[in-house]
């Protein structure tokens, strides 16, 4: 037999001879070794079945001479049997492992918040300003009490200029609370997954903007530790780094039962990403593999979670303890459980969200989206009368400003990024994370790629993207006519469903347009 | 707790306004169970006495919380052996306690989390232990004189746990080594299904003392099992055995340790070590440190 796979490559590299300046780069940039030097004819050669369609070579070509296209191959049309489908049995046919991938699902499910519309003020109730008149962005996640106790007693005197208010006394101790200065931080993603450099420009762009980035199961570096204010530390089933210091380093412990991308499943960091820094880190030796069992064994039921986080609690002085669990079919009866087990916030992660690493089958068949996961738990909590206990926040797939106004609308304290930051970063979502090859240094530990992260760039790359969002919002709530992100939170008659039939309207609580 | 708050007057009933802000209605659990366990929430401490650095705290009905403070508390002043008498439930002593040279005495059953997240101190139960003892814990020693439930030594990256009974299920569950630290645990007596799963370094020893003919482990030792070993005194059948690990007979150098282990432990514990070593022992011992390498398509 002459072949060595039925495999057609994904893309073709074309390259324009009349604009190459035959200088090399792209054989020196591309982390998938996609080019060789033809040393006689001076000029790159790629192989097209290398190429992730990064964009990296694109990019870095002083002579614009480089496009990646499709190889679109003829395949006899078939609504059943896709390219893609034949081309996964072929893999597996040849490999007989089971198909990984990157990022979150790409596959054509229902874009919810691509189905609402937002309302604003038109006559009856006049519009905001944001550029002219204070809007409030800050946000406090954690546990509010059920009641506020105040003393009155005091100076306070009929026809003094004492008011009761300058003398009353809150008597209630609240419970620590995480500040926000806009309602986006950044999700877990460890070290090990993305590189160094990745962890250092999320936690400098955190603390530039007065939020949190989440270390995930990786540990925290010690060159992290001046932005640790900044940082909420997780907790998961393998345990790794985590020790006392760890824990009370960050402004928050979370406790990670599971992830957007892969709800049920453990993790599986490969020895070889995990190099001398990797190692140090997560605290296990160079080259072995990082395995986090699929449940945390210690945690099978509510009264064991709570266990757990009253055991972060002790540990810590009583910080605040968040859980984060994927959005699955009964995830509003699971939060509520989270909720009373003493988390002072839900994470909830979307199936939309990223991954370093997934089984395909379980990134684009598990799992439910962000919307329906905040709608229903939100009005879970409110219907058992303990929303306040714990902070809501919502994550996976939040792609845009607009899709953090609709989930706050939805029920939503605040909402997390992780796939975007990385595209500020450089990231060009090829969904090829668990190959470790990434070109543009985001999610490989190759320290030749790592470097070409600069921290600092990156942060500044991070920190201009949700500040913009952030003035986004303030525009949406100024056309709402509300001046406080709180006054959006849960607010869903300020949102119209367009084109979603009423079974998910209803389990939104959303009224269609028109009505 | 501020200066300002302590000195102002304390207000009278009549002034305490009540605000409701959460929604009117409660949940169906208003009372937490684990409140009504061992003491409730509130200002009551437990008796103390102190004799140099020895202090000894009274922890009938006391809350956890209030007693961990208390710990805490006493070993800043200065303690350095803590004696707390009258335990019954209280969960989480001696968690997150990262102080090395202390040593704290449990008379009494402790609750759940029992030394989790320790690092550095000695914690000895004069009883039985319930679930959880040294989750994560970094260093240290435990000393349980009795018999300690499930998962024990869960993620243990570090220090040793000494049980003179029987455990339960789930103990050893992805316990791993790194630097220094290699974690251990010795148990006298038997344990029971899951020993060491996952497990990703360090020593995990059953002696079966006092077990007779009974199985001295359960089924599904050493499932995912990928780095570190079990030493088990007595017999361990194939089919007890998780598909990732191997039995054989200890090399010579195994044995060194094992008598080095067993010398420790029976130190501590007031038993012959020549009677535990009258015994052989089986290693158990994965096969592989990538037991899922071959599983996926690149």
């Amino acid at each position: 037999m002459a072949y060595t796979t039925f495999l057609p490559p994904e893309f073709r590299v074309v390259i324009d001879k009349e604009a190459c300046l035959q200088c090399g780069r792209c054989v020196q940039q591309c982390g998938w070794s996609v080019y060789t030097w033809d040393e006689a004819e001076r000029r790159p050669r790629p192989d097209h079945s290398k190429c992730s369609a990064c964009h990296r070579c694109v990019t870095f070509c002083p002579g614009s001479a480089i496009t990646v296209k499709h190889n679109e191959l003829a395949f006899k049309r078939s609504d059943s049997m896709s390219p893609d489908l034949i081309k996964a049995v072929w893999k597996q046919a040849e490999t007989g492992g089971v198909l990984l991938t990157g990022m979150g699902n790409d596959k054509p499910y229902l874009r919810i918040f691509d189905h609402l519309l937002l309302d604003a003020c038109q006559v009856t109730n006049p519009s905001i300003d944001p550029l002219r008149e204070p809007m409030e962005m800050r946000t406090f996640l954690g546990r509010k009490p059920d009641s506020l106790e105040v003393s009155t007693s005091g100076s306070s005197l009929r026809g003094t200029s004492v008011s009761p208010a300058a003398s009353a006394r809150l008597l209630t101790e609240l419970d620590r609370q995480l500040q926000l200065e806009t309602p986006i931080m950044f999700g877990g993603m460890s070290y090990g997954s993305v590189s160094l450099n990745v962890h250092r420009a999320l936690a400098m762009a955190a603390a530039e903007l007065g939020t949190f980035m989440n270390t995930g199961e990786g540990g925290l570096h010690a060159d992290l530790e001046p932005y640790q204010d900044h940082i909420i530390v997780q907790c998961a089933s393998g345990r790794f780094g985590v020790d006392t210091s760890y824990l009370q380093a960050g402004a928050a412990v979370e406790i990670k039962i599971g992830q957007g991308a892969k709800p049920g499943i453990g993790g599986h960091l490969p020895g070889e990403k995990i190099d001398y820094q990797v190692s140090i880190t997560r605290m296990i030796p160079q080259g072995t593999d990082a395995l986090s069992p699929a449940p945390h064994h210690d945690i099978y039921s509510i009264e064991d979670l709570r266990q757990l986080i009253y055991a972060l609690k002790e540990a810590t002085g009583y910080k605040p303890v968040s859980v984060k669990i994927a959005a699955v079919h009964n995830v509003a009866a699971i939060a509520s459980g989270v909720v009373r087990a003493g988390a002072d916030i839900v994470y909830l992660d979307g199936f939309r969200g990223g991954t370093g690493a997934s089984p395909t089958i379980i990134r684009d068949h598990v799992g439910l989206p962000i919307e329906i996961a905040v709608a229903t738990v939100d009005q879970r909590l409110r219907d058992e009368g303990i929303r306040n206990r714990a902070s809501i926040v919502a994550a996976g797939g939040i792609r845009s400003s607009a899709d953090v106004v609709k989930a706050i609308a939805l029920g939503a304290d605040a909402c997390a990024i992780g796939t975007v930051a990385l595209v500020a970063l450089g990231c060009h979502v090829c969904q090829k994370c668990h190959t470790g090859c990434c070109s543009w240094g985001i999610c490989t530990q190759r320290p030749e790629l790592t470097r070409r992260l600069d921290p600092e760039w990156g942060a500044s790359q991070v920190v201009n993207l949700v500040r913009a969002w952030t003035h986004e919002i303030a525009e949406v709530l100024g056309a709402l006519g509300v001046n406080a992100i709180e006054s959006l939170r849960g607010s869903r008659e300020r949102l119209r469903g367009l084109g979603l039939d009423q079974t998910v309207l209803d389990v939104l609580g959303v009224k269609a347009a028109g009505s | 707790m501020n200066g300002r708050e302590q000195s102002s007057p304390t207000p009278d009933s009549a002034a305490v306004r009540k605000v409701p802000t959460g929604p009117a209605r409660r949940g169906p659990t208003g009372i937490e169970p684990a409140r009504l366990t061992a003491g409730q929430p509130g200002t009551l401490r437990g008796a103390t006495s102190r004799q140099g650095a020895r202090v000894a705290i009274d922890a009938r009905g006391i809350y956890y919380k209030t007693l961990n403070e208390q710990i805490r508390e006493e070993i800043e002043r200065g303690a350095r052996e803590i004696v707390l008498n009258n335990v019954l439930g209280q969960r989480y002593i001696g968690t997150g306690l990262a102080f090395r040279g202390v040593t704290v005495i449990v008379n009494g059953v402790p609750g759940n989390d029992l030394a989790a997240f320790m690092n550095g101190p000695t914690l000895v139960v004069n009883d039985n232990a319930q679930d959880g003892v040294a989750n994560t814990m970094n260093s240290g020693l435990v000393v349980i004189n009795g018999n300690a439930g499930d998962v024990l030594g869960y993620g243990m990256r570090g220090g040793s746990v000494y049980v003179r009974g029987d455990v339960g299920y789930r103990v050893g569950i992805h316990m791993k080594a790194f630097g220094d630290s290699h974690p251990l645990i010795v148990i006298g007596g038997s344990a029971r299904d899951f020993l060491g799963e996952y497990m990703a370094g360090g020593e995990l020893v059953v002696l079966g003392l006092g077990q007779n003919e009974q199985a001295v482990v359960g089924s599904y030792v050493g499932t995912g099992m990928h780095a570190g070993v079990m030493y088990i005194r007595g017999e361990v059948a194939a089919h007890q055995l998780g598909k990732e690990v191997r039995l054989q007979a200890p090399a010579p150098e195994d044995e060194l340790r094992i008598r080095q282990i067993i010398e420790d432990y029976c130190r501590v514990m007031g038993i012959d070590e020549n009677e535990v070593l009258a015994r052989p022992f089986v290693k158990v011992y994965p096969y592989t440190s990538r037991p899922y390498g071959r599983l996926y398509a690149y």
